[in-house]
Formats: C-alpha cells, sequence, structure tokens
C-alpha cells in the first residue's frame, strides 16, 4: 500500500485537490490520513479523501466537526466514499 | 497486579447471597418440578418462590414470568412470540418498530423475521445523544403494528428511553411495547408499571445472578408464542426443564440487588460524572451519551486516531478489563451500530461500566492510564497528540 502522505508529488483531482487515498485501510487510519493531510495543508486549500471502511462514512464528519474544519461533501462513488474537506485552522 | 472490573454491564459479579442460595438448592432441586413426588414438589416449591419474589419486584402476577436461559433468549422470545402469537389468531398485524439503538438481540431477531417475509420492520432513529425520536415512534405505528421494541437503558452508552410516552402510542394503536430492561432490572428501579411494558426482559446476569439465566415477563395485554417447543412448561411458552436452583439464586441477587439500588445508584452517580468529567479533558476525546437521563453505571468514551480493541488490550495489561466495542484493527466489517446510529466517532471506542465499589481515587488512575495508553497508541501510529 503506498503512503500518500509522504509521496514527493502527491495527486490531485480534476479541481486541483490533493488526493488522500486510504482505499483498503481499515480504520481508524483513514481518518489518520485525513489528519496528517490537513496537518501539511494551507488554510482554505481542500482535499479529497477516499475511504472504504464503513467506519469513515461516520468518523470522517465527526472528525471535521471536532476539529472544526469543514466538510464540503460527502459521496459514494462506486462503493469508494468521497469526501471533499477544506482546511480552516491549522491542527 | 491490583485487577478492576470496569466491564460490569455485561456481567455483575456473583453476589455472596446468589453463590450461597445457588449452592444451597443445587441439593434440593434434582426432582423435576412438574412431577407430583416429593422431590418434584421440593423443587416446584423453591420455582414458585423465586417466580413469586421475582413477579413482585417487578409488579407483575406470577403466572406471566416465563424464565429463559438467558437475556438473549428472552429478547429472541419478546420479538418472535408476538409476531407468532398473532399470526396463530389470524390477525393482520405484522408490522414491527424497533429503535436504531436495541441490542442485537433483538435487531437480529427483528431483521430475520423481515427477511423471512413474516413481518414489516421499521427502524426508527435516534438523536446524538441516542435518544429514540417520539415523533418518528408515532409516524411509524399504526394499527397493523404488533409490536414496538425500545430499550430501558442503552448497553452501549447507557441513554434512558422515554419508554413511559412510548408506551401510550403503543396504546393507541393496539400496539405491544417490549421493553429490553437488561442493563436496568435491579439497578435502576424498573417495574412493568413504571415503564409501561407489556413485555420486558431482563438478564439474572446484569445484577449479580447466576449466569444463564433471564427472562421474559408478560402484562395482561401480551401473547406470545413459543419459540422452544416439546412440553407443555410454563404454560406453553418457554418448553424445556429450568435450572430451578439457579432461578432460584437469581430471585435471592435480585431482592439484594433492589434492596441496595438507591445507594448503589448515588455512589455510582457521583463516579459516572467525575469519569465524564475528567475523560472528557483528554485530548481529541468524545464522551456519548446524555449527561442526565443515564445508567449510573456506563461511561462511553472515543478516542481519535486509535484502534479500540488495540486501546483495551493495552489497558487489560496495566490491570483495567474494559469493553471496546469497536474492532476495526483487523477488518471486521461493520462499525458498532449503537455509535453509527448517534453518528458519534465509532472508532477508538470504550465501555466503562462500574458498580457502586469503584471509588472516585481508582477511577482517577484509570484516567490517568488511558490518556496514557492513548498517547502511546497515537505515537505509534504516526500521530502524535500535539
Amino acid at each position: 500500500m503506498t503512503d500518500t502522505t509522504t509521496e514527493d508529488t502527491p495527486s490531485v483531482d480534476e479541481a486541483g485537490r490533493r488526493i488522500v487515498d486510504a482505499i483498503g485501510m481499515p480504520c481508524p487510519r483513514p481518518v489518520i490520513e485525513l489528519a496528517a493531510a490537513v496537518k501539511a495543508a494551507e488554510i482554505d486549500d481542500e482535499l479529497r479523501l477516499l475511504a472504504d471502511d464503513p467506519a469513515a462514512d461516520v468518523d470522517v464528519p465527526v472528525w471535521c466537526r471536532m476539529q472544526r474544519q469543514q466538510l464540503v461533501s460527502q459521496t459514494t462513488e462506486d462503493g469508494v466514499l468521497v469526501f471533499i474537506v477544506r482546511k480552516l485552522r491549522d491542527i | 497486579m491490583e485487577r478492576v472490573n470496569l466491564d460490569v454491564a455485561a456481567g455483575w459479579p456473583l453476589r455472596a447471597v446468589a453463590r450461597r442460595a445457588l449452592s444451597d438448592a443445587l441439593d434440593l432441586t434434582d426432582g423435576d418440578p412438574q412431577r407430583p413426588h416429593a422431590a418434584g414438589a421440593m423443587s416446584r416449591n423453591l420455582l414458585e418462590a423465586a417466580t413469586a419474589t421475582t413477579a413482585e419486584l417487578l409488579g407483575a402476577a406470577d403466572e406471566d414470568v416465563v424464565w429463559t436461559s438467558g437475556g438473549t433468549e428472552a429478547a429472541n422470545l419478546a420479538v418472535t412470540g408476538p409476531v407468532r402469537a398473532a399470526r396463530d389468531r389470524g390477525s393482520s398485524r405484522r408490522g414491527l418498530v424497533v429503535s436504531a439503538v436495541e441490542h442485537s438481540a433483538v435487531l437480529d431477531s427483528a431483521r430475520r423475521l423481515a427477511a423471512d417475509g413474516l413481518a414489516d420492520l421499521i427502524e426508527v432513529p435516534v438523536d446524538g445523544a441516542g435518544v429514540v425520536g417520539l415523533a418518528a415512534v408515532a409516524a411509524a405505528v399504526d394499527d397493523s403494528t404488533v409490536a414496538v421494541h425500545v430499550q430501558h437503558a442503552n448497553h452501549e452508552v447507557g441513554t434512558l428511553q422515554p419508554t413511559h410516552d412510548v408506551a401510550r402510542l403503543c396504546r393507541e394503536h393496539g400496539a405491544l411495547l417490549h421493553v429490553d430492561a437488561c442493563q436496568s432490572v435491579g439497578q435502576l428501579g424498573v417495574t412493568m408499571g413504571q415503564s409501561g411494558a407489556d413485555l420486558l426482559t431482563f438478564s439474572a446476569a446484569k445484577f449479580g445472578g447466576p449466569r444463564g439465566v433471564g427472562a421474559l415477563v408478560l402484562g395482561e395485554r401480551a401473547r406470545v408464542a413459543a419459540q422452544l417447543v416439546g412440553d407443555d412448561r410454563q404454560r406453553g411458552r418457554r418448553a424445556g426443564r429450568l435450572p430451578v436452583a439457579a432461578i432460584a439464586a437469581a430471585a435471592v441477587a435480585l431482592d439484594e440487588a433492589v434492596a441496595t439500588m438507591e445507594r448503589d445508584r448515588s455512589a455510582r452517580e457521583l463516579v459516572r460524572r467525575h469519569l465524564r468529567d475528567r475523560l472528557g479533558a483528554v485530548e481529541d476525546v468524545a464522551v456519548h451519551g446524555p449527561l442526565a437521563e443515564a445508567h449510573p453505571g456506563i461511561v462511553a468514551v472515543s478516542a481519535l486516531y486509535v484502534a479500540g480493541d488495540a486501546l483495551a488490550d493495552r489497558l487489560d495489561d496495566r490491570g483495567w478489563a474494559v469493553a471496546s466495542g469497536s474492532s476495526c484493527a483487523v477488518r471486521s466489517g461493520e462499525p458498532p451500530h449503537v455509535l453509527v446510529a448517534m453518528r458519534s466517532l465509532t472508532h477508538g471506542h470504550l465501555r466503562i461500566s462500574f458498580g457502586p465499589d469503584l471509588d472516585v481515587a481508582t477511577a482517577d488512575r484509570f484516567v490517568a492510564d488511558y490518556a496514557a495508553v492513548v498517547s502511546e497508541l497515537r505515537a505509534q501510529s504516526g500521530r502524535r497528540t500535539p
């Protein structure tokens, strides 16, 4: 499994958002990966988190609430949970 | 190493009076209580006395206590029994309404009936504190409803449900109310009248009785068809010879539990609020369930960035027995349904449950170990506490 958080040139989506790929990772890894990516990002940056662990469906919105970051959207694409998260503050 | 039991919700330690009663009764209950001979009569007398004590403490008639092998069987009978009874008498009622935070013994029984085409199931959501919505129950119950299932106290987070209000909605439509009171009987003073239940289930293990004894208690409107068949014991509602000695010990345990309940409840409530306060001060954790209207001996907490089973294992190494509802380190699939229903943090989850003997100083030692273990696990996962 590639550790997307330490890649030199992280992949981005069509809107230029950094993609955090947590597919195949059991909880709590998706939230750990998200936290690391948000920490490394600039304020107002948006990230695209991909996960397929069912716990992420609940835990990612809760993480955004607890950390006071913005969950822009939450969708499911081909069975993969897709979250767009905007960094509002440093963590 | 001193070991501390913080998993009392899984089973209250066997009470000394129950152990003695069990031991004494074993010698007196070899006979089959259905037989007219002297040995049978001795068993029968003990069974009837235990049943009468239990019925009185729960506000029911003696003949309406149906003994089972535990809380799980009682819950299965409470779900399946009314549906089968309705069908047997030619009623068109086949609706079941179940809160989303019920114990799996209730939820899975109801889902199985629905999957088998024997019932129409509506699962009613809860709010962020785990309280079932009365408006949602009102919308779900109608004249085709057989029964509504709403527990008295939640087994994971301790939320108390407004069962009496639900009972009123049920009666308006001629539906039955089953209250799973496994975490409440012997601890919270629940009775048939107080809860509004038509069917109430409990487990003796939860109040310091022997393991392997439970019961379904029926109100005057409730009818159940047996799941276990093969004889006409217990008025044909549950076949099979009963463990009379264990039932006698369960009644003794319940009697003591009810007698000490109020004092125990105050002591536990003090520690519960203290624990919630201190655990909530640990970095990046969420304490679940309501502050008021909650079970006095259950505290639920989730920690960001850690796996619940790893947390429980590390605390066990330090002498603390706690339960984790989440086992996500192994990819076992579904997160804990109670926390999902509450939209609460599902990973890093612990249920801390305790009796009246846990004091504040010991609770503080637990919180210190908890914070240390959470930090260790976060450091290992590369997620250090800032």
